[in-house]
């Protein structure tokens, strides 16, 4: 899971606060585990030194930092090439593309050619994998088995995913 | 580590093309504009969702269904453009078929199911019997020949079935769920079976299925959505 990039999507809809990001995020992609104050504040001035992202002045308030953050072409540039490549295709990916669907959607961004680029990826890695079974000793085709069911599984929630796109891109934009 | 290619016996050419095919059953559309072809001796798998198209597009490319727009071809010629006789002929000469329960006829041995679409080519019997035994042999059912198909099992049953399809040296065999009543082990013979079988005889194999383990074996994958071609190939 990447988080500046991560950080870069969420900025993409609108500029924000980076209090009203990691609350974002917790919320989308924390999974129970909340992103420390700190992280966030050093990934944006991570990201304004790189400038993909650029930082207003200090506004008056309580609390912390209060910067609003915009994102810059460069950032949206790397926000689209992330979300175009395909995931290396492996087992237990579906954190980092659940976290490109949900972006995808909420940008409203084209989520379906992205699963179609990442269904095909799986695919291609299957029919590799099919090509090893069939040239290869016992022991690995039962090794190439695990990763064929694994990403049979993957495969699944892709179609399952395109299947609801709809409907997911509502939850998204209207929470 | 390379996608497998395919075979050294396809020669260049299309030998099945599907060209914006359109079929309705009453109002439902089942395709609405699909278009594919199939290189000579390619193994090519149609997935998609249930109700996609996927069986229908099959059928219209096998000459069963009869497109309501568009066209499918055989080594360039339209299907529509000729007659039954001689897409019946077509189809017992030059396709083979094996579905998802393998339809074999109940009242013949395993050896006759295999035969008899020779014996329909007025081969002769000794011979047809022979050259049945043969693919029986090859797909690992060569002691079942004198069952009949009641008691064999799904994994034999599919493996007759491929070998009632391969005997008469098809072009093109369309298979439509080959695996889809057959446990995960049974399948992968069935396939392994049904794509050296297609490979060695230079035969293309146009196969649905929804499975992607299946889709696997062949040597390109497009995905039909809603009646249509969609998403990338694979």
């Amino acid at each position: 899971m990447s988080v500046p990039l991560t950080l870069l999507g969420l900025l993409e809809r609108e500029p924000s606060h980076g209090y009203d990001l990691k609350r974002d995020y917790d919320a989308y992609f924390g999974r129970g585990k909340q992103l420390p104050f700190g992280q966030v504040y050093a990934t944006l001035g991570r990201l304004a030194r790189d400038g993909k992202v650029t930082a207003g002045d200090a506004e008056p308030g309580e609390g912390p930092e209060r910067k609003r953050y915009a994102i810059t072409e460069t950032g949206k540039d790397e926000v689209d090439a992330w979300l175009a490549e395909p995931v290396i295709p492996e087992p237990h990916l579906q954190t980092v593309l659940f976290a490109k669907v949900t972006l995808a959607l909420m940008l409203g961004k084209p989520a379906s050619a992205y699963l179609d680029t990442q269904r095909a990826a799986h695919i291609r890695r299957m029919q590799e994998l099919t090509e090893v079974k069939r040239r290869g000793p016992l022991i690995d085709t039962l090794l190439a088995d695990h990763a064929l069911f694994h990403l049979e599984a993957d495969l699944r929630w892709i179609d399952l995913t395109s299947a609801r796109l709809k409907e997911l891109a509502e939850a998204v934009t209207n929470p | 580590m390379n996608i497998p290619a395919v075979p050294a016996s396809a020669s260049p050419g299309c030998l099945v093309t599907a060209r914006d095919i359109r079929k309705s059953f009453g109002q439902t559309p089942a395709l609405r504009g699909a278009s594919i072809t199939v290189p000579r001796g390619e193994i090519l798998a149609i997935m998609g969702p249930s109700g996609s198209g996927k069986s229908t597009l099959l059928h219209c490319l096998a000459g069963i269904y009869t497109p309501d727009g568009g066209e499918a071809l055989f080594d360039g010629r339209p299907l529509g453009a000729m007659s039954e006789a001689e897409r019946t002929r077509l189809r017992r000469t030059a396709f083979g078929f094996v579905f998802q329960f393998g339809q074999l006829v109940p009242e013949l041995t395993a050896a006759d199911n295999v035969a008899l679409p020779l014996l329909l080519n007025r081969t002769k019997r000794k011979v047809a019997y022979k050259t049945a035994d043969t693919w029986l042999d090859k797909l690992g059912v060569g002691d079942k020949g004198g069952r009949r198909t009641g008691e064999l099992s799904g994994g034999e049953a599919q493996r007759v079935a491929i070998a009632r399809a391969m005997v008469i040296e098809p072009s093109v065999v369309f298979a439509d769920e080959p695996t889809g009543s057959l446990d995960s082990l049974a399948g992968e013979h069935v396939m392994e079976m049904l794509t050296q079988a297609a490979n060695e005889q230079g035969a293309s194999v146009v196969l649905v299925t929804h499975e992607p383990r299946v889709a696997a074996y062949a040597h390109r994958e497009v995905v039909v959505r809603d009646g249509r071609i969609t998403g990338v190939e694979a």
